[in-house]
Formats: structure tokens, sequence, C-alpha cells
């Protein structure tokens, strides 16, 4: 049985209130026995579980976990059901996913366990920074979760996640550059203060709008506020819900934060995440690339 | 391990003689051992050169003082990862005589077997710390040939 959708009125406005929960709902929940109930913590940096996290949570890497050692590609259904198995988690358990910069990881997290069509997958909003910056316990005993029997589910990637090819068919239709200004533009070829991860060529996809993944959250890493996402999306950039839209970055992890945004927040009904994204497209053989700061569509990024 | 300091080359057996969860463990511990930086440098943050391989800010300075390398390092708490990079470094190359800290392989980085528990692309963050602390042994050295 899944649990109940968080009923606080902060969420109430979204499109699926059932995917995000408030650190008030998750520290209530997990106050008593929580059957069911399994969160995870998802980082960028691999150590940060280690150095204290949500009482009860348990870990679960991005590369090691979900992504396949050998090719470039996501675990297959066998390896997820191992790693799920391994968490306590089976396919009615209600998972609650956080981490560190406003849940980029864990919106990748999500979007995979989407891969798989695990039915009640939620972020908690905010993430990690959301719960110490309330002072909430941290801890670092790591617990032990009883093995449960995840089955081989076979990953439908087709409605949520889209490979080059679709993308070369999708040319002219929505897409969403959520990259910083600069990579956007092609003046850098990785996001300030990163390592550069080998693309050969700077830019974008022809027509992708630039809308900075980080414009979707607040300061303090909760999403913003439907009226202000719809300004940001719909009204700015002219994107509507009933589009087909392709989302991406640089490997598919700030895009998931958007793609999160876009199709749990604002209800869109077809969002992609290209996962390859620009080292996939920077480094690829005659696709089309255009440079320079946005123009055509809606106001210029910040 | 003719070519590695002893601290160093300790560590690296450390590494070497438990699995990846344990290695995340000594990582850890690394940099929570990371010294703090002296006031001479906290107070003046303009004096640290910024590694901007690392995924997280990470500064680093050298002293050469009596011909030995002295590492400084400021990483936040927040970025655990980097700041273990830094911890293994300064573990394992703090006090050692330039030359030594010279002779150093480039490649050191990947002998710690954490290429395949924190992704082989955060290892450039370490390849690019040790590459500027040899960059910045080389300047002094220089300068003192000169002067």
């Amino acid at each position: 049985m899944p649990y109940p959708t968080d009923p606080s009125p902060e969420l109430a406005d979204y499109a699926h209130p059932e995917r995000l929960v408030t650190t008030g709902w998750l520290a209530e929940h997990l106050a008593s026995d929580h059957p069911g109930l399994v969160v995870l913590e998802s980082d960028e940096d691999v150590l940060l579980y280690e150095t204290g996290h949500i009482p009860g949570a348990l870990k679960l890497d991005w590369h090691t976990d979900l992504n396949d050692p050998v090719t470039r590609d996501f675990v297959d259904g066998e390896a997820f059901a191992r790693v799920m198995s391994e968490r306590g988690i089976d396919r009615d358990t209600t998972v609650v996913i956080y981490g560190d910069k406003s849940n980029w990881w864990a919106a990748y997290a999500l979007w995979v366990m989407t891969l798989f069509g695990h039915p009640d997958v939620r972020l908690l909003d905010g993430g990690r920074s959301a719960w110490m910056a309330e002072d909430r316990p941290l801890t670092r005993e790591v617990p032990s979760a009883e093995t449960a029997h995840y089955p081989v589910i076979e990953r439908d990637d087709a409605p949520v996640r889209a490979f080059k090819d679709d993308v070369l068919a999708h040319l002219g239709g929505a897409l969403v550059d959520v990259r910083s200004p600069g990579e956007f533009s092609g003046e850098l070829l990785h996001m300030p203060d990163y390592p550069q991860e080998g693309s050969l060529r700077g830019g974008h996809i022809p027509g992708a709008r630039s809308v900075p993944w980080a414009r979707a959250a607040r300061e303090d890493g909760r999403f913003k506020s439907r009226a202000d996402l719809e300004a940001l999306y719909q009204e700015d950039q002219g994107l509507a819900p009933n589009e087909d839209v392709i989302v991406y970055c640089r490997i598919g992890e700030r895009s998931s934060h958007t793609w999160f945004v876009l199709t749990h927040l604002l209800g869109f009904d077809e969002v992609r995440n290209y996962d390859g994204s620009w080292t996939e497209w920077g480094n690829a053989v005659r696709v089309p690339v255009e440079q320079g700061a946005p123009s055509e569509h809606g106001a210029p990024s910040e | 391990m003719s070519d590695v300091p002893a601290p160093l080359a300790e560590l690296i057996d450390d590494f070497g003689s438990v699995g990846p969860k344990d290695r995340l463990q000594l990582l850890l511990e690394l940099s929570e051992e990371l010294p703090d930086l002296p006031e001479r440098y906290a107070d003046h943050p303009d004096q640290l050169e910024q590694v901007h391989e690392c995924q997280s800010p990470l500064f680093l300075a050298v002293e050469i003082v009596d011909d030995t390398v002295r590492l400084f390092f400021s990483a936040p708490k927040e970025a655990p990862t980097t700041r273990g990079f830094a911890g293994i470094l300064h573990t394992g190359l703090n006090g050692q005589s330039p030359q030594a800290v010279l002779d150093v392989p480039d490649d050191i980085p990947f002998r710690f077997g954490l290429a395949e528990a924190v992704s082989p692309l955060r290892m450039r963050g370490m390849v690019a710390m040790l590459s500027r602390i040899k960059r910045q042994i080389r300047v002094s050295a220089e300068g003192r040939d000169v002067g």
C-alpha cells in the first residue's frame, strides 16, 4: 500500500503533489514504525552519506548502483532488482529520495527508477540541505535492511528517455538546454568549476531554449512555487504542457531535475530526458550544432 | 615502490588491502584529518591557488621550508570526497623533499582503487591537485636558483 500523499498546503498546487514530501512529513513518518517506506540518499559527493544522513536512510549511488559498469547505459532489470532488494524495497514500497545540490542527483535517481516504472517514488523537497537547515537529526549509523524481493522488470525507456536519433527526429520541436549560459553559447565545454568531460564541440542543439536547471529551485533548495515555474517555462519560454519536450544537459543529471519539474510539478504530458546529452552530441559526427547566446525564445537567461 | 615516499606508499597499501566500501571509509577518515588552514592563509584566501578541475571548491598552497614541502588545503565540509583526496596528498606528501614530491608519478591517484568507488571522472581532481603542487614546487625552485 502506498503512503498517502503529503497533504501540506505548499505542495498542493503542483500537478502531482504525490511526487514530493516535505521535511515535516518525512520526520513524522520516520518517528514511528514505517513499514513499506524506504528513504534513499543520492548525492553528487559519494562520501556525503557517510558523513551523516537521515536516520534510517540508505545510500543509492548514481555511479556504482545505477550505471552499467561497461556500457554507457543504466543497469538492466536484474541489477536494478538487486539494488532495490538489498535496500528492502519491493514493488509496493514508497521510496523517498533526497540528496545534495537541490536534489539534482536525487532527481536523477528518481528518473532512473521511473525507467523501471517503480510506482511510488518521491523526492524530499529541498533535499539534504533543507533537512539540515532545520537542524533535524543526522546519523552515521548505516541501517541494515531486510532483503526484499524486487521483481526483474524490463526497463521501458521510450516514454521518458530520448536517444540521439530521437533528438534528431525531434529537431524543430521543443528542446530545453539546462546547462549554464556559457555552456549553451559554446564558450565553455563544461560547467564552470567542473572538470572538462571531453566534448569536442561547444554550443547547443539547434532551437534549444536555455533554462539553467537551478532556476527552478529556491535559495533553500526547495522547488519554486507552481506559479513561478509556470512563469519561467510556460510564459517566458512559451512551452505548452501538451507539447512533446526533450530536456538535456551534459550527462543527463541536471536535466533530470528539470524533467521532474516539467513532468511532476507542471504536469507536462510528454517530457523525455536525453541523457546522452552534450557529452554525446558535442562529440557526434555531423550533427547540427548552434552557437551563441539564446535569442529566439523569450527572455534571455540569467 | 621506490618512486613513492613511504607515507604515500603506506596509504596505497592501506587502500589496497580493503574492499571498495572500506576504501570509502578510509577516504572519509582522511577527509576528517585534513588540518584546518593556518591563520596566515585563512585570513588571506587570495594566496591560495584554486584547483578548478575539482568538482567542489578546493584551494591549495605550497611552501618549501628547510628543503621540505609543506602543503595547505582548503575545501568545504560538504565536499568530503574532495577533502579526502586532499587528505591523501597531505598525509602522503607533507614534509617530503621537493624532489621526492616531483618524483611522484602523475598517475598515482589511480593506485588507490578509488576510481571504481567514486567514478573515474572525479579522480581528475586529485590528478590536478598533484600537478598543481608540482608546478608550484618547480616555480619556487626556479625562483631560488635565480635569486
